[in-house]
């Protein structure tokens, strides 16, 4: 057997995600020599290391092709690995921007949740970049286990601590499910490498089809408990209302980063050909009902909520559905790469308005480990009009009204639903976009139209910083797309070889 | 290709005569004077049965976390070792870059304050 050498290795590609996690250790370092009035570095330095890492992922885009693979095959490096590490970036950017004085304010400033957002962040980039199942399992396991710790750091908050255990417990129950699928689909296809599984598959050198299919189903249930879909759901509004708000906001967008950049990666890349047109047991019909379910229940539900986080758990479950539609819209091969670059854009617009929404749900907080009720944002707008703007223009980027990135990014979902012939599923999520109106725009409502204190954090602060951010973006990809269309366009997913 | 399991079959069959045997000469020959105590279940010299929610020190399981870290670091370090020549550069910077990682964990329990009992 031939040895590789470090140049085979190609570790310059893998560095966004490599970096940030080596970075993570530096962080966890130098943060436990750290005095109580120099915790800043922290935040610096987690700053520091995203910053550079996104900026270094810019030059990633349209590598050649020999260097669009890494570690042997094991990782991609192609368009669609730099797009998801830029979402990420961006996603674990806002995650510790808008927890600095959260976690002092609450007394939960413990070092370890820089180092452990970083780790969960590469995770997710990973999850991206896998190009073999087993490297998707790891990513996935690296994506999860900080999150489990994150989600309960307020401890001994019982709330905190339920939300740890139960996120815990269903996350590792679906890690199972994953891991079996992944032992089916090797032992049908005889290969854990996404491009080789393509190739045989479609050569029919499959072992046994229903084996196939078996694996395939329970990968589709691993990954849509990480991402929320119904009916795998049941834990999102519990672990969402019992973490700590910031980490509930990184959470609610760097979880469901990952998960579906290792379910696009999966099932387009490796498992295209199980997604026959007229078949009906291809994934294609599947993942459809799965995205109308979710979408339907996702909303509707959301609207019973009175907990903010809560309902933004739901909403966070109906956006799943509305990703789902493109992945669903991506098993017909010629939508493919326009359904795959529309989900792209899509995470990326609701990472900006879903980490601004979470943002302004951290700044009005209490410091007594209340949840925040939709009645506390009564009267925000007299007391903070800059806030209160910038989560109506949030509200209106989740619902999908213009001029907001919400809006252009549900657009090309429906479009590619449309396209691969699935007008009904379009109308469920047009209908349901309706429906979402409802509960979004009462916190409208209660911001201009009612009285109350108001009362808000985040006067001229980080959190500030971040909702600023937040609200710019929204509003960028809302009136001027193309900027990042043309990268998520640039993303297509391919086997390799022939 | 079946007569190549012949010799575990025959351990099989060793082993368990052996202990049959064991078993039944230490009865006939040894002297055999029972009572309650000597009857119960070995426990590492602990009462067998009480309440199985009773309280435990949590101090081993950092102890146990410890122990993991050199445990792993040796699995991995073992059979590294043995092909290392061959393996060349990729080998020694992986082996580096695994051993600093594990540092790093090691300091940070150390700091938390895992290697004191009290």
């Amino acid at each position: 057997m031939e040895l590789p050498t470090l140049q085979d290795l190609n570790l310059a590609v893998t560095l966004p995600s490599m970096g940030l996690a080596l970075w993570a250790c530096v962080v966890l370092a130098v943060g436990l020599f750290l005095p109580e009035r120099r915790r800043h570095w922290n935040l610096v330095l987690s700053l520091g290391g995203i910053v550079a890492l996104f900026l270094y992922n810019l030059t990633l885009f349209d590598l050649p092709a020999d260097r669009q693979s890494a570690f042997l095959g094991m990782y991609r490096a192609d368009n669609f690995t730099a797009f998801v590490n830029l979402i990420a970036l961006v996603t674990a950017f806002f995650g510790v921007l808008m927890a600095y004085e959260y976690l002092k304010r609450t007394h939960i400033d413990r070092g370890e949740y820089y180092p452990l957002l970083l780790i969960s962040t590469s995770g997710a980039m990973l999850m991206g970049a896998s190009g073999d199942l087993a490297v998707l399992f790891v990513a996935l396991e690296l994506l999860s286990i900080p999150l489990y710790i994150m989600s309960g750091l307020r401890r001994p908050n019982a709330a905190s601590e339920e939300s740890a255990l139960k996120y815990f417990l269903l996350g590792a129950f679906s890690s199972a499910f994953l891991v079996y699928g992944v032992a089916l689909v090797y032992g049908a296809a005889g290969s854990t490498d996404l491009s080789e599984i393509f190739h045989r598959v479609n050569a029919g050198l499959i072992l046994d089809q229903g084996l196939l299919l078996a694996g395939a189903g329970l990968m589709l249930v691993g990954l849509g408990f990480k991402v929320a879909a119904v009916p795998f759901h049941m834990w999102t509004p519990d672990v969402y209302q019992g973490a700590p708000t910031a980490v509930t906001g990184y959470m609610s967008v760097g979880a469901k980063l990952g998960g579906f950049a290792g379910l696009l990666r999966v099932f387009i890349v490796a498992l295209p050909a199980v997604s026959g047109a007229g078949d009906a047991t291809g994934w294609q019909d599947t993942i459809a009902l799965i995205a109308a379910l979710t979408m339907i229940l996702g909303n509707v539900v959301a609207i019973a909520q009175r907990d903010v986080k809560r309902m933004l758990g739901y909403s966070s479950i109906a956006h799943a559905g509305y990703i789902l539609m493109g992945a669903a819209a991506a098993g017909s091969p010629d939508v493919r790469d326009f359904a795959v670059s529309a989900s792209l854009f899509y995470l990326l617009a609701y990472a900006f308005t879903n980490l601004g929404a979470f943002a302004v749900t951290v700044a009005i907080e209490k410091d007594d480990a209340t949840n925040p009720q939709l009645d506390d944002f009564n009267g925000l707008s007299k007391t903070r009009p800059v806030l209160a703007l910038a989560m109506a223009l949030f509200m209106l980027s989740l619902t999908g009204i213009p001029p907001t990135a919400g809006v252009v990014g549900k657009f090309f979902l429906f479009q590619a639903a449309v396209n691969a012939g699935m007008v009904w599923l379009a109308l469920i999520g047009v209908i349901t976009s309706v429906v979402s109106a409802f509960y979004y725009l009462r916190i409208v409502v209660n911001m201009y139209l009612r009285e109350g204190p108001g009362e808000a954090q985040a006067q001229r602060s980080f959190l500030g910083v971040a909702v600023g951010l937040a609200a710019v973006g929204t509003f960028v990809l809302g009136v001027a797309p193309v900027l990042f269309l043309d990268l998520a366009q640039r993303a297509v997913l391919v086997a390799l070889g022939g | 290709m079946i007569e190549i399991y012949l010799p575990i079959v025959v351990l099989l069959v060793i082993s368990v005569a052996l202990s049959v045997v064991i078993l039944f000469f230490s009865r006939i020959f040894g002297p055999f004077r029972p009572n309650r105590r000597k009857l119960t279940p070995y426990e590492s010299g602990m009462t067998p049965i009480g309440p199985a929610q009773r309280r435990i020190p949590v101090k081993f399981y950092l102890v146990a976390v410890l122990f993991i870290i050199f445990d792993i670091e040796v699995i991995f370090i073992l059979p590294w070792a043995v092909v290392f020549r061959d393996l060349g550069a990729v080998a020694l910077v992986g082996m580096a870059v695994f051993i600093v990682i594990l540092l790093i964990a090691f300091i940070y329990e150390w700091k938390k304050g895992a290697m004191v009992w009290e």
